[in-house]
């Protein structure tokens, strides 16, 4: 039964206690954690050692091809088609800054947020967690801290009992 | 605007309460009747849009008053005032994200939501004056059978780039901001109608933390390049004119004093929005007066940056001492055209004085009168930009008049309706208040409160 299930929920009335609860069970040796809130909460990436993202990479790199882009484009354009307006030059970099800035920002950005959107696995119909009963808070006004059930310290009643003890108003097992 | 102000919701209410609250304006519509008048006066100006473009579409741009030399009038003016208004959804959603200035919380959804109607309407705009609209791919760089390219050294090529990115980002930028609140809509929803429009929305957002994590980063980074590229949209729409030998408009100060101007007359439009808002869905508890003072204040700082522009445009007049632009400076203070000169004077600057005192900022209805002559100010400086420019110019040969006919009227105000109804439906179908940002804000206040 136990390896069925995705993992144990528990619910917290704010997020001090479930900054509280997530550090105790870092020390009580879970490694596979997740907690599901309404807002951004200061602090728990760090106390789930969380990864820092990269988007931030995939947004350099983004804006680096729309630059490129832009500039070759614009060479090649005036390559193919050179139009002389009164001797300018034909590869005038100053007037090619405007689409070059435009598209940098424009592949940079669409480049982040597909990342996001990439790694968090969305869009995504349905997950175990929604099966919960009480998870339709954690999008209100509740804190919740879930115990994956394929972490090597996870035992439904065990893991229950630590819940209980960690202050949750609430535990529950969620099918996977 | 980067120290945050103490307090500025209520600190006695309840996140749930305010999430309800939020999420209930789409799901449980309170104000159906206003809410459907609105509409209908609405529908009935976007009605005269498409009157208006079929019109134009059948009988050519020669309908509206323009015709050699002023042959940019109301488009061109139009389109750059709904532009400058869709740019303070940005700067105060993306600018205040950066700096930390939370009370933009309560505004910034609708303010982003402002600029992507806004920045449709002012697109709309260019299209229409094209004269043959069907040859509008012509601008693209495809490989032509004719061989011939967009020509990428104009500002009129530019423009068609600087636009479409604008209001690509900007739209990316709204709807990731909304995810986390079409999610919340979502677990609140009980009708089967709307948990399939938020489900699906919401793109199966569950708050997860590794989630959040990712999420801000590119919510901010992405906030980060939105501030640059508003000022350079702004800066290339004033190219438009400054790259131009035309006296009046061949000057550096233009992209600055574009870009303060647009902050100016959006923010005023932010204003008038945010003050409907609150009266129309008894959102005193989420806007309150000390958000109408903060926006008070940044109200009158763009504004006197603004008269700041105004003051060296006659400086650089003067300064140059060229024959034209001080005919063009002549004609702006004296000619046919002074009222537009006059009249942007007074609407943008003599009520705006009132927001010197706390007492008119923090009352609602003044500060949306004052906010409605901002917006009537800015619309007439551009007109005096582009006429007082255009119907006098070097040769006395080429000096002309101009005079906005039925079209032109009908036109500008079928926009207003492309802006309304879509706001509208925003307005109805989406939280328009950042609901988890308030949320956030409202726990770091009650935490602060219990030290």
């Amino acid at each position: 039964m136990a390896k069925r299930s995705f993992g144990l929920l528990g619910e917290f009335e704010n997020p001090e206690a479930l900054l509280a609860a997530a550090r105790k069970a870092r020390e009580a040796g879970y490694r596979k954690l997740d907690a599901f809130t309404p807002f951004p909460i200061e602090g728990l990436a760090k106390i789930l050692r969380l990864p820092t993202p990269r988007i931030s990479v995939v947004g350099l790199v983004g804006g680096l091809t729309g630059a490129a882009l832009a500039l070759l484009m614009q060479f090649y354009v005036n390559y193919d088609y050179p139009l002389d307006v009164g001797g300018r030059p034909l590869y005038a970099l100053s007037a090619f800054a405007v689409v070059v800035f435009e598209l940098t920002i424009l592949v940079s950005a669409l480049a982040m947020i597909m990342a996001m959107l990439w790694q968090n696995g969305l869009p995504r119909l349905n997950h175990p967690v929604f099966g919960a009963r009480h998870i339709e808070r954690a999008s209100k006004d509740r804190f919740f801290l879930c115990v994956l059930a394929d972490d090597a310290a996870f035992d439904a009643d065990r893991t229950a009992v630590f819940l209980q003890d960690a202050g949750a108003l609430s535990i529950e097992l969620v099918p996977s | 605007m980067t120290d945050r102000i103490a307090d500025i919701l209520p600190p006695d209410q309840s996140l749930g309460r305010v999430s309800d609250q939020l999420t209930g304006i789409p799901l449980h519509f309170p104000a159906r009747r206003r809410w459907w008048i609105a509409m209908i006066v609405a529908s009935g100006l976007l009605l005269l849009l498409v009157i208006s473009t079929t019109a134009l579409f059948t009988r050519g741009v020669g309908i509206w008053g323009i015709n050699i030399p002023v042959n940019w009038a109301f488009a061109i003016h139009n389109y750059v005032w709904w532009l400058g208004i869709g740019h303070a959804g940005t700067l105060i959603s993306a600018l205040l994200l950066l700096t930390g200035s939370e009370w933009r919380n309560s505004l910034n959804r609708f303010a982003e939501t402002m600029t992507l109607f806004a920045v449709i309407c002012a697109g709309i705009y260019p299209v229409l004056h094209l004269g043959r609209p069907w040859y509008l791919y012509w601008m693209f760089p495809y490989p032509a059978t004719m061989g011939v390219w967009p020509q990428f050294r104009s500002p009129l090529e530019w423009d068609i780039w600087a636009v479409l990115t604008y209001l690509t980002v900007s739209l990316a930028f709204w709807y990731t901001g909304l995810i986390p609140d079409l999610a919340a809509a979502r677990d609140r929803a009980k009708r089967r109608g709307w948990q399939i429009f938020f489900g699906i929305t919401a793109l199966g957002w569950r708050g997860s933390a590794p989630h959040w994590q990712r999420w801000s980063q590119a919510y901010r980074l992405t906030a980060g390049l939105a501030v640059p590229l508003v000022v350079s949209v702004h800066s290339e729409v004033s190219l438009l004119f400054a790259a131009g030998q035309i006296p009046g408009w061949h000057s550096t100060i233009f992209p600055p004093y574009f870009v303060l101007g647009a902050a100016f007359s959006g923010f005023a439009m932010v204003a008038i929005i945010a003050i409907a808002l609150r009266s129309l869905f008894g959102l005193g508890n989420l806007v309150t007066d000390d958000h109408l003072d903060v926006l008070g204040k940044v109200l009158l700082a763009c504004g006197l940056m603004t008269g700041y522009g105004y003051l060296f445009e006659v400086f650089d007049a003067l300064y140059s001492g060229g024959a034209h632009e001080m005919q063009t400076l002549s004609d702006r203070l004296i000619g046919a055209y002074a009222w537009t000169y006059w009249g942007a004077i007074v609407f943008n600057f003599v009520p705006l004085q009132g927001l010197w005192w706390r007492t008119i900022r923090r009352s609602g209805w003044m500060l949306l009168l004052i906010s409605i002559s901002v917006v009537i100010g800015m619309w007439l400086e551009r007109y005096m930009i582009l006429v007082t420019s255009l119907y006098r110019d070097f040769v006395v040969s080429s000096w002309g008049a101009f005079t906005p006919t039925f079209w032109d009227w009908s036109t500008y105000l079928g926009t207003i309706g492309l802006f309304l109804v879509p706001f509208l439906l925003a307005i109805r179908f989406i939280p328009m208040i950042s609901i988890f940002e308030s949320e956030e804000l409202l726990h770091e206040e009650q935490e602060a409160r219990r030290g």
